[in-house]
């Protein structure tokens, strides 16, 4: 049985029937990682409430554990884990009041499961005593996740558990994630930071409600369908400038200290770098690079 | 060059907590400086310092030639400000954001027309310019706050995290806004936790437990942590952090 499954499932919001989440269909394998990247407003959010049973899909269906997310949410919610996008413990519950509080609410104890959290737990112990509403943005974020985890969830639902969050932060985080999956913890994960899609088993790309591809990272960089060049000159601003106007680009755009480009109709990367240079750009430096996940979304939005 | 910001062991201490420890550093006018650092850091205190917002502990400063003591008021007229969390108000239009902060900025009704106008056009919203800001997609919220936050042509234009959780194709024309202004002579300091982005700017400093401890061109930061991105280089010095969360 799988974890999840997502079948055309559908949200419509308000008077105006924004459309938040159009018939998505996807599907998590137990003890699966499965990442949703997309940018805010893509429709991630609407997902994770529906799957956890807080909204309901105004069409398509979806289960979780095998129960249907509208006739049996009681025994999803008592399986499931979910730490929402938006702070949500209680504020003036202390560190150890909040989790003792989720434990017994789940009719289990910190001691039952404390081999889960004590990796993340042991930096908060010194701040146990402490209001949560007083915590550190990073602070609080560990302990929403130990809280989401108490209970030995058999799935576990994280809503952007990264955004805002600084690079070496977010790789800990992510290495917190690897531990837990190695527990047999299905860990459905959303993020808008394209960089951590390569740490999921399978991936969705999400914008505008709708999911644009569905892979294994590996599978959708090897997907992208004509060769990715890194360029380099003398300068930046018209070195974009230029490549946009060259009647041969498909894409170009900035990516770091390079730019990325892609060509039709050359067979290697001379013509583009004689026409850079008839444009007046110097010091250039062409190679072929290998598309990242940012590279794959940027392609699905502009087609 | 024209210095725009000068600090000198600018210092703030929270009873016993130092959050930024004796910071010293200069940008230039026109300049693209990112300001990095992980999360507790002493970026958010630094800023609110330069802003104007608080009053540093010791230390001097000047910004836009005002002093960091005694002219905070005079600061506050000259520079421009945007987050990821406070933008603009919800429930008003487009356009009346527009006039809303141009007249908190002083700008007489005629000027307010005329800016209205031309960023309208510059941004493409004359489709949306009566709707409520509530209903932009968030990529385009965060393009008309930098405009609003540049309308009053400030020297200097604070960007605290202006791209968290925008789409890869917005978040670049999100840059090409701030290349556009920097070209015009505004100076542009900016956080963002996008090391890609780190690389956009033309110098970077980073602080590690209230100290800034690199302050280079992106380039030469990789030399000289011998690292082959800005990822890298981060890595190799906020590692090491001690404090922050």
């Amino acid at each position: 049985m799988k974890a999840v499954v997502v079948t055309n499932l559908s949200k419509v919001y308000g008077k105006e029937k924004t459309r938040a989440v159009h018939d998505v269909s996807f599907s998590v394998e137990k003890g699966e990682l499965f990442g949703l990247i997309g940018p805010d407003g893509a429709g991630k959010t609407s997902i994770f409430r529906m799957l956890t049973t807080l909204l309901l899909p105004d069409n398509g269906t979806a289960t979780v554990d095998g129960f249907d997310v509208v006739k049996d949410y009681r025994q999803i919610r008592n399986t499931v884990g979910y730490m929402p996008g938006k702070f949500s413990l209680y504020q003036d519950l202390t560190v150890e009041e909040n989790l003792n509080f989720f434990a017994s609410v789940f009719g289990t104890s910190i001691q039952e499961n404390y081999h889960l959290i004590k990796d993340i737990y042991i930096q908060l112990e010194k701040f146990k005593d402490r209001r949560a509403g007083k915590l550190s943005g990073g602070m609080k974020q560990k302990l929403a996740l130990c809280c989401a985890l108490i209970h030995k969830p058999t799935v576990l639902f994280l809503d952007e558990p990264t955004t805002g969050v600084d690079p070496v932060s977010r790789k800990e985080f992510w290495e917190m994630l690897k531990r837990l999956k190695t527990e047999g913890i299905t860990i459905v994960v959303s993020t808008p930071y394209m960089d951590e899609a390569s740490m999921c088993d399978r991936i969705a790309l999400i914008q505008m409600g709708k999911i644009m591809s569905i892979d294994t990272p590996e599978n959708i960089v090897a997907a992208y369908p004509v060769p990715l060049y890194a360029v380099k000159a003398d300068n930046m601003f018209l070195l974009l400038k230029n490549l946009g106007a060259y009647e041969k680009t498909i894409y170009s755009y900035a990516y770091g200290e390079y730019a990325h480009a892609s060509f039709r109709n050359v067979s290697d990367e001379a013509e583009p770098v004689k026409f850079l240079n008839e444009s007046g750009l110097r010091e250039i430096e062409i190679y072929q690079t290998t598309p990242t996940i940012e590279d794959c979304f940027i392609k699905l939005l502009k087609n | 060059m024209e210095t725009v910001i000068k600090t000198e062991n600018l210092t703030k201490r929270f009873g016993d907590f130092i959050a930024a420890n004796e910071i010293s550093f200069e940008v230039y006018k026109g300049e693209i400086f990112g300001f990095l650092g992980a999360n507790g850091a002493g970026k958010t205190t630094a800023m609110r310092m330069l802003c104007g917002l608080s009053i540093p502990s010791s230390g001097k400063a000047t910004i836009a030639g005002y002093d960091i003591y005694r002219q905070t008021e005079l600061i506050k007229k000259n520079i421009g400000y945007m987050s990821q969390k406070f933008s603009l108000y919800d429930d008003l239009t487009i356009l009346e954001n527009i006039q809303f902060f141009g007249g908190i900025y002083g700008l007489s009704n005629k000027q307010i027309k005329d800016k209205s106008e031309s960023l309208i056009e510059q941004l493409g919203l004359h489709q949306e310019a009566k709707k409520l800001v509530v209903s932009l997609p968030l990529g385009w919220k965060q393009k008309l706050s930098f405009s609003v936050a540049v309308l009053h042509e400030p020297k200097i234009v604070f960007l605290d995290e202006p791209t968290g959780g925008v789409d890869p194709v917005t978040r670049r024309q999100f840059w090409d806004l701030i290349y556009e202004a920097a070209n015009r002579g505004v100076t542009i300091f900016v956080t963002t936790h996008y090391m890609d982005e780190a690389e956009y700017c033309n110098r970077i400093s980073i602080m590690v437990d209230g100290k800034i401890e690199a302050l280079d061109t992106p380039s030469h930061l990789k030399k000289t942590f011998a690292a082959t991105s800005m990822d890298e280089v981060f890595y190799q010095l906020a590692r090491g952090a001690k404090r922050g969360d």
